[in-house]
Parts: structure tokens; C-alpha cells; sequence
């Protein structure tokens, strides 16, 4: 057992000293490798990264009502007297003075014009009020001041104010002929909010004309305190309303977009990975071949087939390992925190970092060596299939 | 072409080789060829939008409604010929958002305003009986398995009807055939108005958009203007573009997704092709000394630099052509899974794209070595 180790230690020592000699080759294998694990890993960042912005706000204590049938925000409506209906149903956190925590809010779509094209795209508009704020504690006003309730003014998500030109703090900006000020930038905590535009919903009414809200959200007692909540909203024959937790709502949210981003990274992936196990399998041969004497050599004064296989193996998992490292890191130099906007569902711009996640850089290092075994693995076994006599023989 | 034979035997004159360089060369296309395909599916409405059609929406955003009464007056404005007009029903099919459009739309005028979609007239007297009737695109009814007669409920999302019931059902009447928009408009279900204003719980006499039809593409600007200045200063004013402009800024809004995705694989797809081709150097290199036996047989220079650079240019085509079509085949196969997302064919100019590149990569790539082997002195290959 012992020798037949120190066979495989002596044999591999032997092949990964002489790789620099065959730099250009094994170039191949770790470039191959590489760009597969960055691609695959720099794709998949971004749908983490969407998933993860639309999950920040997946709390599993808040719920937000629409009408029934809508599957967002935009596509939903609520009348006023709906909206004080759901306020007085039981399950819903009280403040300190015992009023409920909640907020009927309106989503509205603005055109401005994007920072990075010039071109117009749709920026989400919310009518909140207090409750809004009470909701979300994670909303902060970074810079100026909160907007004064009753008045043009608007508080400009943090992403919101990047994505989008003249949102500074200060701009003002035309809605429907009216003039809005911009009065303060927000952050709330990584969330989608961060890439909305948020004002009086009274005011927001009034200037869009409409009477209704989009959706009623709700800060719950407690988790568990959603059924109560939903029972009774469903009970109520004065309302057709759908029910779910922040979480439920955000998770829908970024399905198809998860599901576009996911479909892409991996046919893409495993179309590169086969690619990349040819050039493997061509560089791995070309080693055997080169050393098909050293190798009949090796055999004819006493080593076995295995330690060679292995050593062929090794070498080969080695520059996979090599590939996959440069692949994740850089993947992770590029893109990790990268800022990219994209169509959410509710028609509307929404910001999102790229996420290079360990658990994504550690797929990739499991498929670079993958890649590594299956391109190594029969060039490995045909060295040790190889007659010795004819090896020898040969030129 | 005499020495056709000749290039291919010695193009697999290492057979394992060969076949895994050119197989990485397929690898190479094949993904180019799907890249494309996702790229023009972002881009998609753009290509088939028509010039001489202007769209008219909501001057603030897409998601408010106009007033039906509008289509009268954007008919006197000198310049328009016809007036339509559509709104976005959305809608769910089967628990899932339907990966499909849905328009409510008066059918003769909506079909005289798009004459690219073709509806036989037995289609068009059946629906202009059946108030709950419905035509869809060739495709949608392939992949959703609907025949005429079949009664398809769609759950609506932001239209209930007055009883507040979700669903809609529609009877398929026919199918209509687009000959143009083959990414998007053979997937769309088209319903009558009448059903839709009268049934609908709330927005009575509101509509998403018009379609308008100009007598010439270069009064587009003008129209679209004159039409905007009628409703200026109302309650609802409007927007006008062409149809092209619009479906551009609509595909711009997905951008950063579209940009970077192609960003990365258009660095890989050119990794790849540096790298197979320094394999591929390589192994012409290592053949020089054969070439010697080529010239003394009489092989003259000019005739040994045309055998190298053609093997490289044959193995590269070989392997472009094939990756392509194995592109066109994955798409075909994934058809049902992609409509959603717009993406249905590998066009002529992807194709006619990757034929360059694999010309390029052949000439690269044999260049040198062909340069090497035209100038090679039979003395030295011969010793070498």
C-alpha cells in the first residue's frame, strides 16, 4: 500500500514539474476552465442578486392585500372604503396608542429619463402615508429631510436616484404638469423600495386623478397571526381580496425573472462545460502522447497502471482547480455589488447588486472539477492501456 | 477542388484530435448562435414594428387609459387613414401568468390596421358572431393544444367582471397567421371589445392604446404631433410615436440584463476561439516537415500555402456550420419552454455572422503556418 502511494507521489511529482514545459497546452485547460466558472457564476450572481433584492423586504410578519386575481401591485385596485374595511380586521400590530399599523398605498408609474441610455423608462411611484414609515422601519432618509405630508414633495429611493437622471436631492421634477420637489434620498435595507419614488398619497391621488389605492399593507401581530388576518378579510363579503405575507408576494415577484436568469446561466453553463471537457480531453492526449516513452519507461522499470492514472488525473484535476479559482474570483472582482436595472413585474424600473455568493463559487469549483475528471479521466486510461514494448518502440 | 481529398485526409490525419478541436468549435458556435437568438428576442419587437404606424398612449405613462371617444377625433387629423385601438387584459392562464398577450380589439378594424396578421373570412364571420369569441396566433394554439370550439378561461388579474368573477371564458373561433412579427404576435389571443367593455367591472369606455395607420412614414412626425395637440391640456393627454420607436424604448427598459449577458458571452465565445485556435496552430506546425515531402513531389509554394490555409478555413466552416445548426435545433426543442420569453429562431444574419467569424478564425489561424510551409526549404524539412 505504502510503496503504491509513494509510486503515485513520485509519478505526479514527476508530470506537474514538467507542466511548465507544456505551458501553452495546460493554458487551455485553465482558460477553458475558467471562463466556464466565471460565466456561469457571474450569470447566476445576477439572478441571486434580483432574488435577493426582492427578498429583503420578504418579511413574514408584514401582508399585503390586493384585490383578488392581481398578481401585482399595478394590476391591482382597492376603493377607499375597502381599504378602511381591511384596516379594522383583526391580526394587525397595534402602535403604541393603539392604532393599527398600515398603510393603503398607490403605485403609480412615472416616465423619466434613465441615467445610463438617456431614453425614457418607467420609474415607480408610491402614495404612502405614515403608516407606511411605521411599516417599514428599515426606511431611512439618508440625505435632506423627510417630504411634508400634503405638499408636492417627493423622497427619492437610493437606487431610484442613481438609475435615473435628475433625482438629485434638490431637482425638481414634472409629474403631469406639476412640480415636484425632490427633498430627501432614502435607503430600506437593500430592498426594491430603494428603487421607487415615494410622496403623499393623497397628493399622488389628486395629481393622477384617481380616487382608489393599489394595495393595503399590513404590519401582522406576529407570524402567526396571518390566518386570523386572512380568514377574516376572506369572510367579508364586502371584499375580493388576496391575502399573502411580504415574503410570499416578493417571491412571485422575482419568479420569472429567476426562472429566465436560471434557464440561461445553466444551458449556457453546460453548453461552455462540455466545451471546455474537449479541450480538456485534446490538451490531456496531447500530454499522453508527448510522453508516451517517459511513460512505457515509467511502467517498464516497475510502476503500475494506477499510480499513472492517477497522476494523469491529478494533473488534470489540478489545472481544473487552477481554472475554476481564476474563473470565481474573477466573477467575484467584476461583478460582485454590480448595479444592473431591469422590467420588474409592476412594469417598473427596479435596481438590483449582482450577488457573487460563496455557495455560487463553490458550484463552480464543483463543476471545474468535474470538468477536470471527465477531460483527464480517458486520456488517463489510455496511457495505461498503451502495450509498453510498442511505446517504446515508438519515435 | 482536385485537392479536396487530400486536405481532408490530412485534416484527419490525427483523428482524435481533430474531432475534439472541431468539436470545441461547435461548442463555440452553437453558443454564439443562441447568444444572437437571445439578443434579438430583447430586441425583438423593434425588428418587426411597422414605420407607418404610430402608436398613441397616455402621455404620462402606459398604464393609464384613454378615453374610446378618441378614435373619432385622431380620424380627422389629415394624414391618418385608419384608427384602432387595444388594451392590455394580462390575465392568468391555468395558475400561471400567461405567457401570452391578451387584447380586447374591434375585429375589423384592428384587422385593417394590422395586415399582417391573417385571418381566413370563415374565421372572421364566426367571430363576429360569437361575442365571446376569441382568434388566436397559429403558435399559442399548437403549444396550448386549442382547437376551434374549446372554451378557454383566463383569470383576470386587473379586470373583474361586474359580478366580480375572475374568469373570463372565450370561445376559440380560428386561428390567425402573422407574417411578420414571428417572435411575439402569433402568440397573442385576441377578444371582442363589446365582450370586454360591457362585461368589465370598472374603466367603461377606456382602452390602453391606438393604433394609428398614416398614409405616408415620412409624415409620421407631423401626425404624431397634430394628434398630440388635440388633447393638450385635457384630462388625458397622449403620447405619440411609431410603433418602431416604441417597441425600442420598450426593449431598452430590460437593457442592463440584455447588455451584460451579451457582454460575457461575446468574451467567451472569442476566449474559445483563441484558444482552439492556438490548438489548432499548433498542430498544423508540427506537420511542416510533411509539407517538405509535399514539395519535392512538385508541390509548388503557392499550392502548399492554399493546402494549409484551406484545412484551417475547412475546419473552422466544418465546425461553424455545425454548431449553428445545432443552435437552430436547440431552439427548435426548447420552443415551448422560450415563447415566453420571445425567443424562436436563429435568423439568416446569425448565421450569415457566425459564416464570417468562422472565416476569420480559419484565415487566423492558418495564416502562419501556411507562411511557414510556403517558405519551408525541402532541405530543411526533409533533416528535420
Amino acid at each position: 500500500m505504502f510503496a503504491w502511494l509513494n509510486q503515485i507521489v513520485q509519478v505526479s511529482w514527476m508530470n506537474l514539474k514538467n507542466i511548465p514545459q507544456r505551458a501553452g497546452a495546460s493554458l487551455v485547460i485553465v482558460v477553458g476552465i475558467a471562463g466556464v466558472v466565471g460565466v456561469l457564476t457571474a450569470i447566476l450572481s445576477m439572478g441571486a442578486g434580483f432574488r435577493a433584492t426582492l427578498g429583503n423586504a420578504g418579511f413574514e410578519d408584514r401582508a399585503i392585500v390586493m384585490r383578488n386575481g392581481a398578481t401585482s401591485e399595478l394590476s391591482s385596485g382597492l376603493s377607499r372604503e375597502q381599504a378602511d374595511v381591511i384596516s379594522g380586521a383583526p391580526g394587525i400590530r397595534r402602535d403604541a396608542n393603539g392604532k393599527p399599523i398600515m398603510a393603503a398605498e398607490l403605485l403609480v408609474i412615472a416616465d423619466l429619463p434613465k441615467a445610463s441610455t438617456g431614453t425614457l423608462a418607467n420609474a415607480a411611484v408610491r402614495g404612502v402615508q405614515p403608516g407606511s414609515f411605521l411599516l417599514r422601519p428599515e426606511v431611512k432618509i439618508t440625505q435632506g429631510r423627510m417630504f411634508n405630508f400634503g405638499t408636492r414633495e417627493v423622497i427619492v429611493g437610493k437606487q431610484a436616484a442613481m438609475q435615473f437622471s435628475g433625482l438629485k436631492l434638490g431637482s425638481r421634477i414634472a409629474f403631469r404638469d406639476s412640480d415636484w420637489s425632490v427633498v430627501g434620498i432614502f435607503e430600506a435595507g437593500g430592498s426594491a423600495n430603494e428603487s421607487e419614488l415615494w410622496a403623499d398619497a393623497e397628493v399622488v391621488q389628486s395629481t393622477y386623478r384617481r380616487n382608489g389605492f393599489q394595495s393595503v399593507s399590513v404590519a401582522l401581530e406576529n407570524k402567526s397571526a396571518l390566518k386570523t388576518f386572512k380568514d377574516a378579510l376572506t369572510a367579508d363579503p364586502r371584499l375580493q381580496v388576496k391575502v399573502s405575507t411580504m415574503k410570499q408576494y416578493f417571491a412571485a415577484q422575482s419568479e420569472v425573472m429567476s426562472k429566465l436568469i436560471n434557464v440561461l446561466g445553466y444551458s449556457v453553463g453546460l453548453i461552455m462545460a462540455v466545451g471546455a471537457i474537449f479541450g480538456a480531453l485534446n490538451t490531456m492526449y496531447a500530454a499522453i502522447s508527448t510522453r508516451g516513452r517517459e511513460i512505457a519507461t515509467l511502467r517498464a522499470i516497475g510502476f503500475g497502471a494506477m499510480p499513472v492514472l492517477v497522476s494523469v488525473l491529478l494533473e488534470a484535476e489540478l489545472l481544473a482547480l487552477i481554472g475554476g479559482a481564476i474563473g470565481a474570483l474573477l466573477a467575484y472582482l467584476l461583478f460582485n455589488g454590480y448595479t444592473a436595472a431591469t422590467l420588474g413585474s409592476n412594469f417598473s424600473q427596479i435596481a438590483f447588486d449582482f450577488r457573487v455568493t460563496a455557495a455560487l463559487m463553490g458550484q463552480g469549483m464543483v463543476l471545474a472539477l468535474a470538468i477536470g475528471l471527465i477531460g483527464g479521466f480517458f486520456p488517463a486510461w489510455r496511457a495505461t492501456r498503451l502495450p509498453v514494448a510498442t511505446a517504446l518502440r515508438a519515435e | 477542388m482536385k485537392y479536396f481529398s487530400l486536405i481532408w485526409a490530412s485534416l484527419f490525419r490525427r483523428k482524435t484530435r481533430t474531432i475534439l478541436t472541431l468539436l470545441s468549435i461547435i461548442v463555440a458556435f452553437m453558443l454564439f448562435g443562441l447568444l444572437q437568438a437571445v439578443n434579438q428576442a430583447f430586441n425583438g419587437g423593434a425588428d418587426s414594428a411597422d414605420a407607418d404606424r404610430l402608436i398613441t398612449n397616455s402621455r404620462y405613462s402606459i398604464i393609464d387609459m384613454l378615453p374610446v371617444a378618441y378614435q373619432r377625433q385622431i380620424e380627422s387629423v389629415p394624414g391618418v387613414k385608419a384608427v384602432a385601438f387595444a388594451s392590455w387584459f394580462g390575465g392568468s392562464y391555468q395558475d400561471k401568468p400567461a405567457q401570452f398577450a391578451v387584447f380586447p380589439v374591434v375585429p375589423d378594424e384592428y384587422l385593417k390596421i394590422a395586415p399582417e396578421l391573417q385571418v381566413s373570412p370563415q374565421t372572421l364571420a364566426a367571430w363576429k358572431a360569437d361575442r365571446t369569441g376569441a382568434v388566436v396566433g397559429e403558435a399559442l394554439a399548437k403549444r396550448m393544444h386549442w382547437k376551434v370550439g374549446d372554451k378557454v378561461p383566463l383569470q383576470a388579474d386587473i379586470w373583474p367582471q361586474k359580478d366580480g368573477s375572475l374568469t373570463w371564458t372565450f370561445d376559440i373561433v380560428g386561428t390567425f397567421h402573422n407574417t411578420k412579427d414571428k417572435a411575439n404576435g402569433d402568440s397573442a389571443l385576441l377578444f371582442r371589445y363589446d365582450y370586454f367593455d360591457e362585461a368589465r367591472q370598472y374603466g367603461q369606455g377606456t382602452i390602453g392604446w391606438f393604433l394609428v395607420k398614416i398614409d405616408d412614414r415620412r409624415h409620421a412626425g407631423s401626425v404624431g404631433k397634430a394628434i398630440d395637440a388635440l388633447f393638450a391640456n385635457s384630462d388625458h393627454e397622449t403620447k405619440t410615436q411609431t410603433e418602431q420607436v416604441f417597441a425600442q424604448g420598450f426593449a431598452k427598459q430590460f437593457g442592463d440584463i440584455a447588455l451584460i449577458v451579451s457582454a460575457i458571452l461575446g468574451a467567451v465565445f472569442f476566449a474559445i476561439l483563441v484558444l482552439t485556435g492556438n490548438t489548432m496552430s499548433q498542430a498544423l506546425r508540427e506537420r511542416i516537415p510533411e509539407l517538405g515531402i509535399l514539395k519535392t513531389l512538385g508541390f509548388s509554394n503557392r499550392a502548399v500555402w492554399w493546402l494549409v490555409l484551406l484545412e484551417s478555413l475547412l475546419l473552422a466552416i466544418l465546425g461553424a456550420v455545425l454548431g449553428l445548426l445545432l443552435a437552430v435545433f436547440a431552439i427548435g426543442a426548447m420552443k415551448s419552454m422560450l415563447t415566453g420569453f420571445g425567443i424562436t429562431e436563429v435568423g439568416w444574419r446569425v448565421v450569415a455572422e457566425g459564416l464570417f467569424f468562422a472565416c476569420l478564425l480559419g484565415l487566423l489561424v492558418g495564416f502562419a503556418p501556411a507562411l511557414q510551409a510556403m517558405r519551408l526549404k525541402i532541405v530543411d524539412a526533409l533533416k528535420a
